[in-house]
C-alpha cells in the first residue's frame, strides 16, 4: 500500500483539506461540523497508525521517503520522511488531535475551534515530517497561527495576555532560527557549491567551521529552548497552558512541547554535533534546574491546571537530559519520554478540564473529597498521575529511568539531581490528589457528577496507553532504538564525544 | 545654420507610457464635455481598461526583452532603457493602477466627488512612476518623480470638503518640493563629479576612477534623500503618518504602492546600476537607513492607535526590508526587493482597501474601536484583512513570508547577519500590532481590550492639529453612531480586496512565476 500512497504527503495535507472544509461549512450545523472535523482527524490517526504498521523496525534511516522540488531559486524542496525518532511523534498526533477535538466541550463557534484544530494539526504534523529546512520553518510558524487563534477564541479569562505572550515568545526565537537556517544553507554553499536545504545532505557534508557551527547552533537552540521550554525562557508556557482552552492546552502539552525537544534531536544534534557536544553541559544544567524549579513551583500553586503546567517544565527537563545526555538509552528514553508526557500530561488537562467543566473553578482549595462521589473518576484521575509520577509499571516509569540511566552513565552528578525531581513529582502531584479527591465532599464538591460513558471512552484510548507503554515498552524502543543508535553515532563520527562503551548498549 | 539633430524617437518602445497618458488625457476630455453621475463607473472601466492595455504592451516587450530579441536596449537617446526591470516595475504599478480605481470608485460614488479628475491624476502619476522605472538619465528620474508627485499631492487633496485631506496636500506638498530639490543638486552634484547625468555614462565613468570624491559623495547623498523621501525610509519619513492618515483611503494605498515602487525603481537603478562600482560608499548608509526605518517604523507603529497611521508606520518598515535587498547589493538582493515591491503592492491595498470600507462614510472612523467584532457582522472582510495582516507579519504560506525570506537570504548571503536579525526582531515587533488588530476583530470584549496597552479606549493623540479620528465634521456620538452600522462592501472594493488576497495566498502557496519573474526582472537590469 505505501509504495504508490504518499502516505507522509496525506498525513499533512488532510488536516489542512480538512480545515478548509470545515471552513467553508456553515457555521449554524454545529454537529455536521463536528462530524466532517472529526471524520478527518480519525483518517489521519488511522493513516499514522497504518503507517506505524508499514514501518521497518530495525532501520534508522528514513522511510517514506517524499521529495518533490518546490521552489527552485532555492533548493527548496517538498521533503518528507520518518525515522523512529518521529514516528511516535506523528502517531501521538495522530492519537491526541481526535481526542482534543471531539474530547472537552466547546461552547461558542464550533466551526471555528474544529477547523483550527485540524490546521493546527496540519502543522504540527508537518514539522515532524520535514527533511527541508525550509519546509520545517514553514511548518514552525504556521504552528503558531491556529494556537493563537485558539488561545484567544476560546481561552479563559486572561487568554489575550497568554496568546500575545505565546506568539511574540516563540516568534523572538524562529526570528533567530530562520537567520540561522539561511547562514547555514549559504555557508554550505560555499563551502561545496549547491544550494539545497535538505537536511540529511547538510548534516553529512559538514562544511561549517566550528566557532561558526556553535553560534549556528545557539541561533536554533534558541527557538528550540523557548518552545520545549527550557528554564529561564519557560515563562510563557504557565500562562498559555492555563489560559488555553482544555483541547488547546491537550495539543500544547502532548504534541507542541515536543517540537522543541524534537528540534534538538533532529536538526540540532543533527546539523551541528560538535557544537552540540560542547554545549551540551548548558542544556544539562539548565534542564536540571527546570526539573528542580518546575516541581518545587508546581507544589506551590493553588490552581490545578497551572500545577499541570509547571509540572510540564519539569517533565521537559528529563526529556532535554535525555537528549543532551547524548547516550544511547538516554536519548531513547528521551524520545520515549516525549511520547509518555503527550498521553500523560494531555490527559491530565483533559481531566482537569472535565473538573472545571463541572465545578466552574480549578482551586485546589475549592474541591475536595470527590473520591466518595465520583469514584470512577478518580480511579483514572489517579492512573494518570501515578503514570505522570513515574510509577513502575506506567510508562512514565519507563522512559525517566532510562533517561536517569543514560544521563548517569556520561554526566553523573546531573543525573543524581535530577533525580530529586522524580521524588518531588510525587510530593506535588500526591498532595494535590490528597487535598482534591481525599476527605469529606461538602457544598457542591457533594454534587460531582460521575464520569460520563463520553468522557470513559475519551480517556479509555490514553489509559491503555498509559499502561500497555508502561508494562510492554519494548515494541516501541525497538523502532526507537536505531534511529537514536544512528544520530548517536552521527554525532560521534562529526565530533571528538564518545560515549562510554557501557552506555552504547541499547535498551532492550 | 545646421539643422538641428533630432534623436529618433522609438513610439513602440514606449508604448505603455504613452497608452497611460493618451489614456489619461482623453479621459480628461471625455470629462470635460459630460458631467453626468455615470462617469463614475465609466471613467473607472476606462481606467481599468488603460491600465490592462498598458499591462498587455509590456507584456509583449518583455517577450522581446526576455526573449532574445534584442534583449535590454536603451531608445530615445540613450534617455530611456527598456530592461526587465523596467518591465516589472509597469506591472506593479500598473496593477495598482487597476486595484486603486476599484478601491476608489466606492469611494468616489459615496463621498459624491467627482470621478474623471480622479482617474485621470492617477493615470498620469503611474506614467510618471514608469518613467522613473525607467528613467536612463538623472534628468529623466526628475521628470518622471515630478509628473508622479505632482498628481500625488493633487489626490491628497482630493477630498477638499475634508479638512484632513487638504492639510495632507498641504504637507506632503511642501516636504515633497525639498526632496525634489535635494534630488535636483544630487543631480547637480553628481554631474559635476562624472561629467553627465546618463545613468551609462556615470557608470563607465566611476568604472575608471578608483578615488571617491567629496562632491560624488555628496550626490550620493543627497539622491538618497531625495528617493528615500518618496520611499519613506527613515529618517526621511516625517510626512508619511500624517498624510497617509489624511488623504482619501484608496489614494492611500495606491499612494503607497505605487510612489514606493516607483521610489524604490529609482534608487535600485541608480545605486545598484550606476553607482554599483562604489557600493562601498553607500551601502554603509543604505545599511544604516535600512536599520533605521525597521526599527522606527515597527516600534512606532506599535504606539498607533489609528489603523491608517499605524499602516503607515508599518509601510515604513516595509521600505527598511525593501532596501536590505539594495543593501546586500547582489542580484539576489535586488530580486527579493523586487518580489518583495510586488507582494507588498497587493497587501498594502488590500488592507488599505479594507480600512477604506471600515472607514464608512465620510472615511473618519479609523480608530481600532471601528474594527472591534469585525469578524462578526463581516467575516468575510476580516478573513481578507486577517490575511494581510498575517502576510505583513510573515506568516508562512503567505507571499509576505516568502517576501521577507528572500531579502534577508540575501542578506545572509552577503553575510550580513546583523541586519537580518535586526531585520527578523522588527518583524517580531511589527507582529505585536498586526496581532493587536487580529485580536479587536475576533476576540476582543470590552473589558479585555483593558490589558492591551494603548488601545482604542485610550483618549486619542492629536497627530493632526486639527483632527483626531472622529474629528473633522463628524461628532463622537454621530461617529459612535455610525460604528453601529454594518460596513458596506461595494462590488469593485470587494473584489480588489478579494483580488488581493488571492494573489497573496497563491504567491505564498505556488511562489515560482512570482519568484522567476523577479529574477528575470533582476538579472534583466541593465
Amino acid at each position: 500500500m505505501s509504495e504508490t500512497l504518499p502516505i507522509l504527503t496525506l498525513l499533512v495535507v488532510l488536516p489542512a483539506v480538512g480545515a478548509a472544509v470545515v471552513a467553508c461549512m456553515p457555521s449554524d450545523n454545529e454537529r455536521l461540523i463536528r462530524i466532517v472535523g472529526m471524520s478527518f482527524a480519525v483518517i489521519v490517526a488511522l493513516l499514522s497508525i497504518v503507517m506505524l504498521a508499514d514501518f521497518k523496525a530495525g532501520q534508522g534511516d528514513f522511510q517514506f521517503l517524499s521529495d518533490h522540488v518546490w521552489v527552485r531559486d532555492f533548493g527548496i524542496s517538498w521533503k518528507l520522511g520518518v525515522d523512529g525518532i518521529s514516528l511516535f511523534l506523528v502517531v501521538l498526533s495522530g492519537v491526541l488531535f481526535p481526542i482534543a477535538i471531539i474530547g472537552p466541550k466547546v461552547h461558542h463557534d464550533v466551526k471555528g475551534y474544529v477547523a483550527w484544530m485540524l490546521l493546527l494539526e496540519a502543522g504540527c504534523i508537518g514539522v515532524f515530517l520535514s527533511l527541508d529546512l525550509f519546509l520545517f520553518f514553514l511548518f514552525w510558524e504556521l504552528v503558531l497561527v491556529p494556537m493563537y487563534f485558539l488561545i484567544g477564541g476560546w481561552g479563559y479569562d486572561r487568554r489575550i495576555y497568554a496568546t500575545l505572550k505565546f506568539f511574540l515568545y516563540t516568534m523572538v526565537g524562529s526570528a533567530l532560527m530562520l537567520v540561522g537556517i539561511l547562514a547555514v544553507v549559504f555557508l554550505h554553499r560555499q563551502a561545496t557549491g549547491t544550494l539545497t536545504f535538505d537536511v540529511v545532505t547538510l548534516a553529512k557534508e559538514q562544511s561549517l567551521a566550528s566557532s561558526t557551527a556553535r553560534w549556528l547552533f545557539m541561533a536554533f537552540a534558541a527557538s528550540f529552548a523557548i518552545k520545549v521550554p527550557i528554564f529561564p525562557v519557560h515563562t510563557w508556557l504557565p500562562d498559555a497552558h492555563t489560559e488555553a482552552p482544555t483541547g488547546g492546552s491537550v495539543i500544547l502539552a502532548g504534541i507542541m512541547l515536543k517540537l522543541g525537544t524534537y528540534g534538538f534531536l533532529r536538526f540540532g544534534l543533527y546539523l551541528f554535533p560538535q557544537a552540540a557536544v560542547d554545549l551540551a553541559p548548558v542544556f544539562l544544567t539548565l534542564g536540571t534546574i527546570g526539573i528542580i524549579y518546575g516541581a518545587v513551583v508546581a507544589t506551590m500553586q493553588k490552581d490545578l491546571k497551572r500545577l499541570v503546567a509547571y509540572s510540564s517544565v519539569a517533565h521537559l527537563g528529563f526529556i532535554v537530559l535525555g537528549v543532551f545526555g547524548l547516550s544511547q538509552q538516554g536519548m531513547e528514553g528521551g524520545v520515549l519520554q516525549m511520547v509518555n508526557h503527550g498521553v500523560s500530561t494531555g490527559a491530565l488537562f483533559l481531566l482537569v478540564g472535565m473538573i472545571y467543566e463541572r465545578r466552574h473553578t480549578r482551586q485546589i482549595a475549592e474541591l475536595g473529597g470527590i473520591q466518595r462521589v465520583a469514584p470512577v473518576f478518580a480511579g483514572v484521575f489517579m492512573v494518570v498521575m501515578l503514570s505522570s509520577i513515574g510509577l513502575p509499571g506506567l510508562n512514565g516509569f519507563v522512559g525517566e529511568f532510562l533517561v536517569l540511566i543514560g544521563t548517569f552513565v556520561t554526566h553523573r552528578w546531573w543525573a543524581v539531581v535530577a533525580t530529586i525531581g522524580v521524588i518531588l513529582a510525587a510530593l506535588y502531584l500526591l498532595w494535590a490528589y490528597q487535598r482534591v479527591f481525599h476527605g469529606r465532599a461538602e457544598g457542591a464538591n457533594a454534587a460531582f457528577p460521575e464520569m460520563t460513558m463520553r468522557e470513559r471512552a475519551i480517556m479509555a484510548p490514553l489509559v491503555i496507553l498509559i499502561v500497555f507503554l508502561g508494562v510492554y515498552p519494548r515494541p516501541v524502543l525497538d523502532r526507537i532504538a536505531p534511529a537514536v543508535h544512528d544520530l548517536v553515532s552521527h554525532v560521534e563520527a562529526h565530533s571528538d564525544y564518545r560515549q562510554p562503551a557501557v552506555a552504547a548498549g541499547e535498551a532492550r | 545654420m545646421p539643422p538641428l539633430e533630432l534623436p529618433s524617437v522609438e513610439w513602440s518602445q514606449m508604448a505603455p507610457e504613452l497608452i497611460l497618458i493618451v489614456g489619461a488625457l482623453a479621459l480628461l476630455m471625455a470629462g470635460t464635455f459630460r458631467r453626468e453621475k455615470s462617469m463614475v463607473s465609466g471613467a473607472c472601466i476606462f481606467t481599468i481598461a488603460t491600465a490592462v492595455a498598458a499591462l498587455v504592451a509590456s507584456a509583449g516587450l518583455w517577450h522581446d526583452v526576455a526573449g532574445g530579441r534584442g534583449g535590454a536596449r536603451l531608445v530615445m537617446a540613450d534617455a530611456l532603457v527598456i530592461d526587465g526591470f523596467g518591465i516589472f516595475f509597469t506591472v506593479v504599478i500598473c496593477c495598482a493602477v487597476i486595484l486603486g480605481a476599484l478601491l476608489a470608485h466606492g469611494y468616489l460614488k459615496q463621498e459624491r466627488l467627482e470621478a474623471p479628475t480622479f482617474f485621470v491624476l492617477m493615470l498620469l502619476s503611474a506614467s510618471g512612476g514608469l518613467l522613473m522605472a525607467k528613467a536612463n538619465d538623472l534628468i529623466v528620474v526628475f521628470l518622471g518623480l515630478e509628473i508622479l508627485s505632482i498628481a500625488l499631492y493633487v489626490l491628497a487633496g482630493y477630498h477638499q470638503r475634508r479638512e484632513q485631506s487638504r492639510e495632507a496636500a498641504i504637507k506632503y506638498f511642501v516636504l515633497g518640493s525639498f526632496s525634489s530639490a535635494f534630488f535636483l543638486y544630487g543631480v547637480a552634484l553628481t554631474y559635476g563629479a562624472t561629467g553627465s547625468t546618463n545613468l551609462g555614462a556615470i557608470s563607465e565613468f566611476l568604472r575608471s576612477q578608483t578615488v571617491t570624491q567629496g562632491v560624488l559623495l555628496g550626490g550620493f547623498g543627497m539622491l538618497l534623500v531625495g528617493l528615500g523621501f518618496k520611499v519613506a525610509a527613515v529618517p526621511f519619513h516625517m510626512w508619511t503618518p500624517d498624510v497617509y492618515q489624511g488623504s482619501p483611503t484608496p489614494v492611500t494605498g495606491f499612494m503607497a504602492a505605487a510612489a514606493k515602487a516607483a521610489g524604490f525603481a529609482a534608487l535600485l537603478r541608480i545605486f545598484f546600476s550606476a553607482f554599483g562600482n562604489q557600493r562601498l560608499d553607500w551601502q554603509p548608509i543604505v545599511w544604516a537607513l535600512a536599520v533605521l526605518s525597521l526599527l522606527v517604523g515597527s516600534v512606532l507603529a506599535v504606539v498607533q492607535t489609528d489603523v491608517k497611521r499605524m499602516l503607515a508606520y508599518s509601510s515604513i518598515s516595509h521600505a527598511g526590508y525593501v532596501l536590505i535587498g539594495l543593501q546586500a547589493a547582489s542580484t539576489r538582493g535586488i530580486a527579493g526587493s523586487l518580489f518583495y515591491l510586488l507582494a507588498y503592492t497587493f497587501l498594502i491595498l488590500g488592507s488599505f482597501g479594507i480600512v477604506g470600507l471600515v472607514a464608512r462614510k465620510g472615511d473618519n472612523l479609523t480608530g481600532l474601536d471601528a474594527y472591534r467584532g469585525l469578524a462578526r457582522s463581516r467575516p468575510g472582510l476580516a478573513f481578507a484583512f486577517t490575511v494581510f495582516l498575517l502576510a505583513q507579519a510573515g506568516v508562512p504560506f503567505t507571499s509576505g513570508f516568502l517576501a521577507k525570506f528572500y531579502v534577508i537570504s540575501a542578506a545572509v548571503e552577503s553575510h550580513s547577519y546583523a541586519i537580518a536579525v535586526i531585520a527578523m526582531m522588527a518583524a517580531v515587533v511589527a507582529a505585536f500590532f498586526y496581532l493587536r488588530l487580529i485580536v479587536v476583530m475576533y476576540m476582543a470584549d470590552d473589558q479585555e481590550m483593558a490589558g492591551l496597552g494603548p488601545t482604542a479606549g485610550a483618549p486619542m493623540p492629536a497627530p493632526l492639529n486639527v483632527a483626531s479620528v472622529d474629528g473633522g465634521g463628524v461628532g463622537t456620538a454621530v461617529a459612535s453612531a455610525m460604528m453601529a452600522t454594518k460596513v458596506e462592501i461595494p462590488f469593485a472594493a470587494g473584489l480588489a480586496i478579494g483580488a488581493c488576497a488571492v494573489f497573496t495566498i497563491l504567491a505564498g502557496l505556488y511562489p515560482q512565476p512570482f519568484l522567476d519573474f523577479a529574477r528575470h526582472a533582476a538579472i534583466l537590469l541593465l
